[in-house]
């Protein structure tokens, strides 16, 4: 058996550009889970374990109505409102009564909630992985480099992303519900001093993150296999990017989600064959997985290091 | 004291009663063990109405006596699954232990089972440890031993002639355990080796990494719900023209969920639905009318493990306290296996063909693995040679 050396061909420039294309994409994902996940957690001070439950119910949710509707654009429409009501129901039934007790009980109750609603799922929808097709109109590909079509698919998550990316932006810097959730982020105590109805205001941003982690679920229904526990590994991605990109701030998150997404891509992708170039081709292969699944946690430890309150701290909490 | 005299002669008197009510009464006890819940309780529920269907064909009485089937699920924990052990040999004093579904499970609740001279019937979990040194008498195998459905792709790969293989597996044991036995018989070119985090569901840079390498063939272990992502988002990334040669990737348990998606892959086992044996006809034409959905190599495995015992309690006529003869009995495999040809070695694990498989559509419009040819034949595992056992 023969090693290959020369990691000319693996680095190419094509495979490059569908690796930052790949790594946007999972950026984005990231975003639409990180951003509700963001709010919740610096306008209110609650961490919310089961954030990543309200993703996996969108993807389930989709899943339903398009075996109800058999339209694509329909189901997702459709589960949004669906997960939106999802979440405002498990905010009144549960984590409202949580807001005050401190952060480990937050975190064991809302746990809970995972296991719970795990659970739940298999027994409403079985433990088998559900699947949904991707509509016709985006079924197309474009051959990006030799040999691999890139699915025109996944180019509509990264635009459906961005999208929803520049909406919040303008939702957050100018409107007045959008004022008063900066302002919450910065100081809430002082927002309702002033005489906002906070419960409600909490309940718009939960509603809001619930809506926006079911629709990053929707989303990826077509591509990845609707099953239970499939929220609970982006949930850990999307605590590392509001770490990185600093509670609290959306424009953070944003940032964070795609730097995140982009180097666990490439690290994943080049990280073998760049230690090849300085070590023997069986340890770079022992080594290099390893180190790829690590690359994240070591860019969320550096800026920590360097900025504790994380890359864009919403104002005042810094 | 003629008090204590009476109690003791209505004790004696009891017991004696109570032994003969068992000897007219003959009951035959058997505990399933596997994962019934978490992301892989399809296949524990496979494996449970496999074992089930096989105690029906046999009219409800396995060996003609009546049987009793305790079912726990492991939760794939091996803490867990040893305490169930424990509760199955102690509480229920099972004759048999039926399961489980993956190998470390099995090596945890390996020991207090055995130890305990109750019978272990493993009906598809085959670790290399209980192949090899660590056999035991009180073990027998109806699956396979790990090592051999690699083996076959590699097999088929080198004999096919492809010059260059891209292997893929998720970074644990069991992924570095396939791609060794994906190279055991491939001596062409490995492209790149490439192991994933274990549980990873997007393999959009993986995928890239392929088409970058250009290779003749790819071999790929992606169990459960990685294993549908890999599938769906190879064929939509357009490199299906690359032969995907696969183990536990592609079978009946992520088809319904696959579909379309995947066939035309190719799998290595000892058996498929179509396999065309008059038993394995009646099998699978019973079992989908049964549980509704097509069964895969674990319900297969399953129910010879009931038609083992179910022949071995004939031979040695319903007398379960008798080991010695049991063992001999069991080790003779004298059932028909749904897959044909089926015997056992030394080491307790089957010498059987192995066969590529590949998916296909059927009619009725379901998804099921398809024999395509014969890789091996009579193949006996590599370890029998360091079994002590005869």
């Amino acid at each position: 058996m023969c090693e290959r050396a020369d990691p000319g061909d693996t680095m190419s420039t094509p495979l490059f550009v569908v690796q930052l294309f790949n790594g946007l994409q999972l950026g984005v994902l990231l975003f639409l889970v990180a951003a509700g996940l963001t709010l919740v957690f610096g306008v209110m001070d609650f961490i919310n374990l089961a954030h990543g439950v309200q993703y996996m119910l969108g993807a389930y949710l989709a899943v339903t109505f398009y075996r109800l509707t058999g339209s694509f654009f329909a189901s997702v429409l459709l589960a949004l409102p669906a997960s939106m009501v999802f979440g405002l129901a498990l905010e009144v039934a549960i984590f409202r009564h949580l807001y005050e007790r401190d952060h480990l009980e937050q975190v064991l109750a809302t746990f809970g909630v995972i296991l719970f609603l795990n659970q739940g799922v298999k027994i409403v929808w079985g433990a088998a992985p559900l699947n949904m097709p991707i509509p016709d109109i985006l079924s197309g590909s474009i051959p990006l480099m030799e040999g691999l079509r890139y699915p025109v698919y996944r180019f509509a998550i990264i635009a459906a992303g961005l999208a929803v990316a520049v909406a919040l932006y303008v939702f957050v810097t100018a409107t007045r519900v959008g004022m008063l959730v900066r302002a919450g982020a910065t100081n809430a105590p002082m927002v309702s001093a002033l005489g906002v109805d906070i419960k409600r205001l909490f309940m718009i941003v939960f509603g809001f993150g619930a809506m926006l982690a079911g629709f990053a679920g929707a989303m990826v229904a077509p591509i990845l296999s609707v099953e239970p526990g499939m929220g609970d590994q982006i949930l850990i991605l999307a605590f590392v990017v509001i770490v990185i990109g600093g509670i609290g701030s959306i424009r953070g998150a944003f940032i964070a989600a795609l730097l995140v997404g982009v180097i666990d891509t490439l690290g994943r992708s080049f990280m073998t064959d760049m230690l090849r170039l300085v070590l023997a081709p069986s340890t770079a292969r022992v080594i290099g997985p390893a180190l790829a699944s690590m690359t994240i946690y070591l860019l969320m430890a550096i800026v920590l290091a360097v900025r504790p309150a994380g890359l864009f701290p919403a104002k005042g909490r810094a | 004291m003629p008090t204590i005299k009476g109690f003791t002669g209505a004790g004696i008197f009891t017991i004696a009663a109570l032994a003969t009510a068992a000897a007219q009464a003959q009951e035959l006890k058997i505990g399933i063990m596997a994962v019934l819940s978490g992301p892989q309780a399809v296949l524990g529920g496979q494996l449970r109405d496999g074992f089930n269907l096989g105690i029906k064909h046999a009219g409800g009485k396995l060996g003609g006596l009546a049987t009793t089937v305790i079912v726990q699920d492991d939760e794939l924990k091996p803490d867990v699954a040893v305490g169930k052990a424990r509760q199955l040999i102690e509480r229920d004093k099972v004759d048999f232990v039926v399961g489980p579904v993956f190998s470390n499970i099995l090596l945890a609740i390996q020991r207090p089972i055995t130890e305990a001279n109750v019978f272990l019937i493993s009906p598809n979990a085959g670790p290399s440890p209980l192949a090899g040194k660590s056999c035991n008498p009180f073990f027998f195998n109806t699956s396979y031993q790990n090592d051999q459905p690699p083996e076959v792709l590699g097999k088929f790969a080198q004999d096919k002639g492809f010059k260059k293989a891209f292997l893929l597996a998720p970074n644990y044991q069991a992924g570095k355990d396939m791609i060794g036995g994906f190279k055991k018989h491939f001596k062409g070119e490995i492209a790149d080796e490439v192991y994933t985090p274990l549980g990873q569901l997007d393999f959009a840079a993986e995928l890239a990494r392929i088409a970058a390498a250009k290779p003749d063939a790819f071999f790929v272990f992606m169990p459960g719900g990685m294993g549908v992502n890999l599938v769906k988002q190879y064929r939509q990334a357009g490199l299906d023209r690359i032969p995907f040669l696969s183990v536990f990737t592609v079978d009946e348990s992520t088809l319904p969920a696959q579909q379309d998606a995947a066939v035309g892959f190719f799998s290595g086992m000892t058996w498929a639905p179509n396999t065309d044996t008059p038993a394995n006809m009646k099998f699978v034409a019973d079992f989908e009318r049964e549980y509704g959905y097509v069964p895969g190599s674990y319900a297969m495995q399953a129910y010879d493990a009931a038609q083992l015992i179910d022949s071995a309690v004939k031979a040695v006529g319903g007398k379960l306290a008798d080991k010695a003869a049991m063992r001999a009995a069991l080790r003779k495999a004298d059932f028909p296996s749904v897959r044909g040809a089926f015997k056992f070695n030394s080491n307790g694990f089957p010498i059987q063909d192995f066969y590529l498989v590949k998916v296909a559509k059927r009619p009725d419009g379901k998804f099921q693995t398809e024999i395509v040819q014969k890789v091996f034949s009579s193949y006996a595992d590599s370890h029998a040679a360091d079994c002590p056992l005869k």
